[in-house]
């Protein structure tokens, strides 16, 4: 029952890092898209919630060279961010609708796992193709790790801001989803760094995005890139689409943003 | 904890887990919002939320705490129908109703924003919200008016549909 519920409001980062603790018996409540319906249809009973909404996780900081969002930042203030990286607002703008995307965090977006019926994450993508470093809380203290590590073992961890350098440009590309308040099918990213690397990521994926190492290495091909492509990935079948499907459009997807990258060169 | 409902400031005694959905419904009594999915999927539970259009449904009330909130029943009243309610009854963009009262919270944050009569910015902004008579057309219309500043004049409506009670409408 919610009423047995202990919930916290933490004014400050320090105070929500501190009442969170090793996370153990936490709920974390931030937006509250995915956590809210989960309380109201009984299928989760926190015994603690820790609401973010007033801890300040709410910012996005750009010093010229890095920009650094706050988990708390709605995934519709990441529009902020058009001109520096596009991809990453056409990857926002593809997140669900306005009322969504306005309540909906980054942190959120990012730490949300496989759901029942379909892949969630939309942004993990396009910030592992922005080689966006994770800055977290949990046990052992604050840590900052590549996303992709993060994301592997993010249980027991509050997430703080992501941060990345900015690349010299970006593209996006996706499957158009049959409604608008479907998780994304599969989208992939691709980032060119200020030094000339390609950086691709996918989302829409088994478990959570991912990096594309092996496509990355055959950049410069973007046939050979889009059928490497699907050595570095699992595809699963789910209520959006079906693996069958997603190891077809997966390559095409992959050529659409490496050609992007190449015109805006 | 303290909420302003259409103008009018609330002691709210629901657990801060409580939607703001079933704080508006059940213990305030103002039922414009729907409890339609009640997981953010079909819009009819959509209000503001100190101006910014939210599903109440996915909104923990502890997460608001002295937010303004506005419901339908805050844009107008029956004898005196704000434009975004003359809109939807000029245009007949309402059929079973349900939806109607997120589509027309959602409209007024469009309008209120600087949307204008596009049509495909039109859907865009009401992306969210599901109309199951499929009543889609009149309703993009009736944004379209009311971002155009259209005047209705709905006496004419009335008479042309052959309503003659139209004030008591709900």
């Amino acid at each position: 029952m919610t009423q047995a519920t202990e919930v916290l409001f933490p004014s400050s980062v320090d105070e929500a890092v501190a009442q969170f603790g090793d996370g153990a018996g936490i709920t974390v409540v931030a937006g509250g898209t995915i956590v809210v319906p989960e309380i109201t249809y009984g299928r989760l009973t926190p015994s603690r919630a820790l609401m973010l909404g007033g801890a300040g996780l709410d910012s996005i900081d750009d010093d010229g060279n890095t920009v650094t969002v706050g988990a708390g930042v709605p995934v519709s203030r990441l529009t902020e961010l058009a001109d520096a990286v596009p991809a990453l607002a056409q990857c926002a703008l593809n997140v669900a609708d306005i009322e969504i995307r306005g309540q909906a965090t980054v942190g959120g977006n990012l730490c949300a796992g496989h759901g029942p019926d379909a892949p969630r994450g939309d942004l993990q993508g396009a910030f592992l193709a922005l080689g966006a470093t994770a800055r977290s809380a949990g046990a052992g203290g604050e840590r900052s790790e590549p996303l992709e590590e993060f994301l592997d073992a993010r249980d027991g961890r509050l997430l703080l801001d992501v941060r990345f350098a900015k690349p010299a440009a970006s593209a996006f590309a996706s499957l158009d989803y049959p409604h608008t308040h479907e998780y994304t099918v599969l989208a992939v990213t691709g980032v060119r760094t200020q030094d000339g690397a390609v950086r691709l990521a996918a989302t829409g994926l088994a478990d959570h995005g991912r990096r594309l190492p092996s496509a990355e290495a055959v950049a410069a091909d973007p046939e050979a890139a889009g059928a490497a492509a699907l050595d570095d990935v699992a595809l699963g079948d789910d209520a959006l689409a079906s693996a069958w499907y997603r190891s077809r459009a997966l390559p095409v997807l992959v050529r659409r943003v490496l050609s992007q990258l190449e015109e805006s060169s | 904890m303290n909420l302003t409902v259409n103008g009018v400031a609330h002691e709210v005694a629901s657990a801060p887990l409580t939607t703001l959905l079933h704080v508006l419904r059940e213990e305030l009594a103002i039922t414009s919002p729907k409890a339609g999915c009640e997981q953010g999927g079909c819009g009819s539970c959509t209000v503001l939320v100190d101006g910014e259009p939210r599903r109440s449904c996915l909104t923990a009330v502890g997460a608001i705490a002295g937010a303004e909130v506005t419901t339908v029943e805050g844009l107008g009243a029956p004898e005196a129908l704000a434009p975004v309610q003359q809109a939807f009854t000029h245009h007949y963009a309402a059929q079973c109703g349900f939806c109607t009262s997120g589509m027309m919270v959602a409209a007024e944050a469009y309008v209120r924003g600087g949307g204008t009569d596009d049509p495909e910015a039109i859907q865009e902004a009401l992306a969210g919200h599901v109309c199951r008579c499929t009543g889609y057309v009149k309703i993009v219309d009736a944004v379209a008016a009311l971002a155009r500043g259209d005047e209705f004049d709905l006496t004419v409506t009335a008479a042309s549909a052959g309503m003659t009670n139209l004030g008591g409408a709900t």
